[in-house]
């Protein structure tokens, strides 16, 4: 490997590693005079300074590992090492993969160790009351709620049928809208400071609205929380930061096809315990009635699909998060 | 020296200020609940009437000549207000004693007024011409010039040094005052029972008390007993407790020209800011409070004037203009001056920070960003601002507490977020005490307030056993407004969903409910649902997903709605 040589003051008074050292016996050729001259110029220079160890001209800085701050999941944290702070951290997956139970645990473990939290919720559909059996603390949670244009709201005084163009335009204004005034307000808190932990919940916009946010956002957000303690997390159904983000995680699966765990081990509970003093059509007709059934965990299955912190093969881990009720 | 003003008769003298007409007549005052008022305060008038202190209001109406008046509160007030006028205007260090008595400090006042009997004559004469009539005393210590007052009528000046033989003939009584203000009933009640005891000691004047021995006194009366033999020695030496004036701090313009544009209100506002500011450091104070009052041009007499100025619409992006108002309708604008009717004479916003906070330009920006979103909605005449004073905050960031947002930045920050997406879009949660869906309301988030709140839950969890750390659960992404979905039953179960949404769409795979939540059955606002959790397989879902909602049926409208997805 050659020894990369930088021409700056560092290397004054070193030698230049890949140059031969000029013989001062052999006769200079007419041609390469100027050659020589430079050459003789040089090595009276450096033979006059007292340093004779020969270093390397200059080392690049290597990037510090941001910090990494715990994201309320031991699963998690073992796969990434946590949250990345100074960074942006990118989490999607389809609907019911898991992505807001996580949201909620990082916020949870953020205002668990003091420090304030900002989630910019464009699709208005954060439930404090999950929150709240998270363990968030509401306290400490700036809670921005992004909303449609007021004309918007105002339905025509009479009732008509809206054809789907219609509908899907007004939808997309909507959704504009959402993600101009989500975007305003990242640019006001980052600008602001002092939150430790900024969410970005994109996770109900509509795919093609979230890709039309610039990469340039993208680079502006990701250096605005550069050296800073900040974690920028965005919540997504479809990687849309490109190459801005530290960390990307991919949520569930698409293959889902078969009915959650959680309801199969339900199930399989209650085929196991109660078929004991029951005939199959009663045991059958009891896994039938939906008032025996009950909605215990999710299965979530996470993949990590880049990190920009340390080169690792791509590694997927798997974890169940109960649900409120079951304790 | 010390200077005392006493109002005898304080109650009378106030009611005959208010009705100077009643001088010449007989008066008195009576206070109480109905049907049992009584005789408080008699002119001397009433008094050859035989009317007394103590006489119902019945027994004393049998007196046609008397005049009788209620005591009011407002006009004793109003009174003792011109007393301290009075006081203040002869010397800055004025002691509020009683609402009836005044003491005054004149240490370096006879080079600017004269000699000590011009003074005290100047003050009889201001409290004369306020309507008051003042005993006025001065001495070398305010509690000897005090009981003079109480003692004499008139003018009394007390040499240095002479204090026990001028107050010697005076009675007792004087030690004590009137004890007009209610709570002193305690005071009035241990008064009397030490006057008994004097009076059949036979100690009848101030003289009497002087001369008995101190020890022999404290031994039979105590520390008290002690104390008024001093006060009759005229020997009591103290200093004033000064009245402190009410801080008060506002600034205020008038306009020889109504002002339309938010720009040049925007630079008013800048000066008057910058003073305010610049008042309230010099005092070491803050504000929490900042009141903007604006008065409004009527507009009847500046409509000619605006006739030919041409009024910026809307569209002119390059300044605002003050009476775009929300609710200003676009074709009054239109037709300018002659449509305009001014709503209302004076416009005020009050803009309540968080935390005390003295930052000129942060004050302005919350002003503008106030006015842009609640307009005027007429030129602008007068500008009145006021800030209420706070002590400022006294904060040190620690080295290792993490980071928490400045206050003042925050405030600025969420004021903008808030002109962007409305006031209650942006802040912190409060959760409400009920079963109902959405059972919170939005408030203001301090970042100060919170660190206190979690130092003083740190110090009490220090005592008890540190608690786990909360599990993950399941969480749930709420449509708002819930989406209304056309639900197939089948055995009284959900089998098919259709809503407007095509991801909420499709064969019901699994169900578990339903789960009866209901509230408020004694309120207007009465609410009864079933809830589902169901796993929807939408056709529109890529590779046929599956996705768990919550499934509700409104028992009283009889609708179904899908609330949210669990994600």
């Amino acid at each position: 490997m050659s020894t990369a040589v930088v021409s700056t003051s560092a290397a004054l008074g070193r030698l230049f590693v890949f140059d031969d050292e000029p013989d001062a016996a052999k006769p200079c050729h007419p041609e390469r005079s100027e050659k020589c001259v430079l050459d003789r110029i040089l090595q009276s220079t450096l033979k006059n300074q007292q340093s004779t160890i020969a270093v390397p001209a200059s080392r690049l800085s290597i990037r510090s590992t941001p910090e990494m701050a715990s994201s309320g999941i031991a699963a998690l944290d073992s796969l990434t090492g946590g949250l990345p702070r100074g960074c942006l951290t990118e989490i999607f997956g389809p609907a019911s993969s898991g992505r807001t139970t996580v949201l909620l645990a990082a916020l949870a473990a953020a205002t668990r160790r003091g420090e304030f939290c900002a989630l910019l919720d464009a699709g208005d559909s954060f439930d404090p009351g999950s929150a709240a059996a998270a363990g968030v603390d509401l306290d400490r949670l700036l809670w921005v709620r992004c909303s449609e244009e007021q004309s918007q709201k105002n339905h025509s005084p009479q009732r008509h049928r809206v054809s789907e163009k219609q509908t899907n335009k007004k939808t997309s204004r909507a959704s504009e809208h959402r993600l101009e005034q989500l975007l305003r307000a990242t640019d006001l808190l980052l600008e602001s400071g002092g939150f430790s932990l900024i969410v970005l919940d994109l996770a109900d916009l509509p795919p093609q609205a979230a890709h039309r946010i610039p990469l340039t956002t993208w680079f502006r957000f990701r250096r605005a929380v550069e050296h800073k303690p900040t974690i920028l997390l965005a919540i997504e159904e479809q990687p849309i930061a490109g190459s801005c983000s530290t960390l990307l995680l991919q949520l569930g699966s698409s293959a889902i096809n078969a009915v959650p765990a959680g309801l199969n081990s339900f199930s399989a509970s209650l085929s196991r315990h109660s078929r004991g003093g029951l005939t199959d059509s009663v045991a059958t007709r009891l896994e039938n009635l939906s008032h025996t059934h009950l909605l215990t965990e999710l299965n979530i299955n996470v993949e990590l699909a880049q990190s920009r912190i340390e080169r690792k093969p791509a590694q997927s881990i798997k974890f169940a998060v109960k649900t409120a009720w079951t304790g | 020296m010390f200077a005392c003003i006493y109002i005898p008769n304080f109650f009378l003298a106030a009611a005959l200020r208010a009705e100077p007409e009643l001088q010449a007549r007989a008066v008195a005052i009576f206070e109480g609940k109905p049907s049992l008022e009584k005789i408080i305060a008699v002119n001397e008038n009433a008094a050859t009437l035989a009317i007394t202190p103590g006489m119902t209001k019945a027994q004393a109406e049998l007196c046609p000549e008397l005049a009788l008046r209620q005591r009011s509160p407002l006009q004793e007030t109003s009174a003792h207000a011109a007393l301290l006028d009075c006081a203040q205007s002869f010397s800055p260090c004025v002691e509020d004693a009683a609402c009836d008595t005044i003491l005054l400090d004149l240490a370096g006042t006879e080079s600017l007024l004269g000699p000590l009997p011009e003074i005290s004559h100047a003050i009889y004469c201001r409290a004369a011409a306020l309507g008051l009539e003042a005993h006025i005393a001065t001495a070398s210590n305010p509690d000897a010039a005090l009981i003079a007052a109480r003692g004499f009528s008139g003018v009394t000046i007390i040499p240095a040094g002479q204090e026990a033989a001028q107050l010697g003939p005076l009675p007792i009584a004087v030690l004590f005052g009137d004890h007009l203000e209610e709570e002193d009933n305690e005071e009035q009640e241990s008064a009397d029972r030490l006057l008994e005891t004097l009076a059949r000691w036979g100690i009848r004047t101030l003289h009497a008390l002087a001369v008995l021995p101190p020890i022999a006194l404290s031994e039979r009366l105590g520390q008290q007993g002690l104390y008024l033999r001093q006060l009759a020695l005229g020997a009591v030496q103290r200093t004033l407790v000064p009245v402190e004036e009410p801080l008060i701090f506002e600034e205020a313009i008038e306009l020889d020209h109504p002002i339309v544009l938010l720009e040049p209100l925007a630079f008013l506002l800048n000066r008057l800011l910058e003073q305010l500011c610049a008042r309230l450091a010099a005092r070491a104070l803050a504000t929490q409070e900042l009141r903007l009052t604006l008065e409004l041009s009527n507009l009847t007499g500046v409509e000619d004037e605006y006739e030919n100025v041409g009024i910026p619409s809307e569209s002119d992006g390059s300044s605002a203009v003050i009476l775009s108002g929300a609710d200003a309708s676009q074709s009054e604008m239109s037709t300018q001056s002659k449509a305009w009717h001014a709503r209302q004479t004076k416009f005020a916003r009050n803009l309540n920070l968080p935390l005390p906070m003295l930052d000129a330009k942060i004050f302005l920006k919350l002003l503008q960003l106030d006015l842009n979103a609640n307009p005027p909605g007429a030129p602008i005449t007068k500008i009145h601002l006021a800030a209420e004073p706070a002590r400022p905050r006294a904060g040190q960031a620690g080295l290792f507490v993490p980071p928490t947002p400045e206050p003042e930045k925050l405030e600025l920050t969420l004021a903008r977020i808030a002109s962007l997406v409305g006031e209650q879009k942006v802040g912190a949660i409060e959760m409400l005490d009920t079963h109902q869906s959405e059972g919170f309301r939005m408030r203001r988030f301090v970042a100060e307030l919170t660190r206190k709140s979690s130092r003083e839950q740190k110090s009490d969890l220090a005592s008890s056993p540190p608690p786990e750390e909360a599990s993950p659960v399941t969480a749930l992404r709420r449509f708002r407004p819930p989406l209304r979905a056309n639900v197939a039953l089948e055995n009284d179960q959900p089998v098919h969903l259709i809503s407007r949404k095509k991801e909420v769409q499709g064969r019901v795979l699994w169900k578990a409910g339903p789960w009866r939540f209901s509230g408020d059955w004694w309120e207007r606002d009465a609410w009864s649902r079933d809830e589902w959790d169901i796993a929807l397989q939408s056709d529109a879902a890529k590779n046929g997903a599956i996705a768990l909602y919550r499934l509700v049926h409104d028992l009283l409208g009889g609708g179904w709605f899908v609330e949210g997805t669990y994600d």
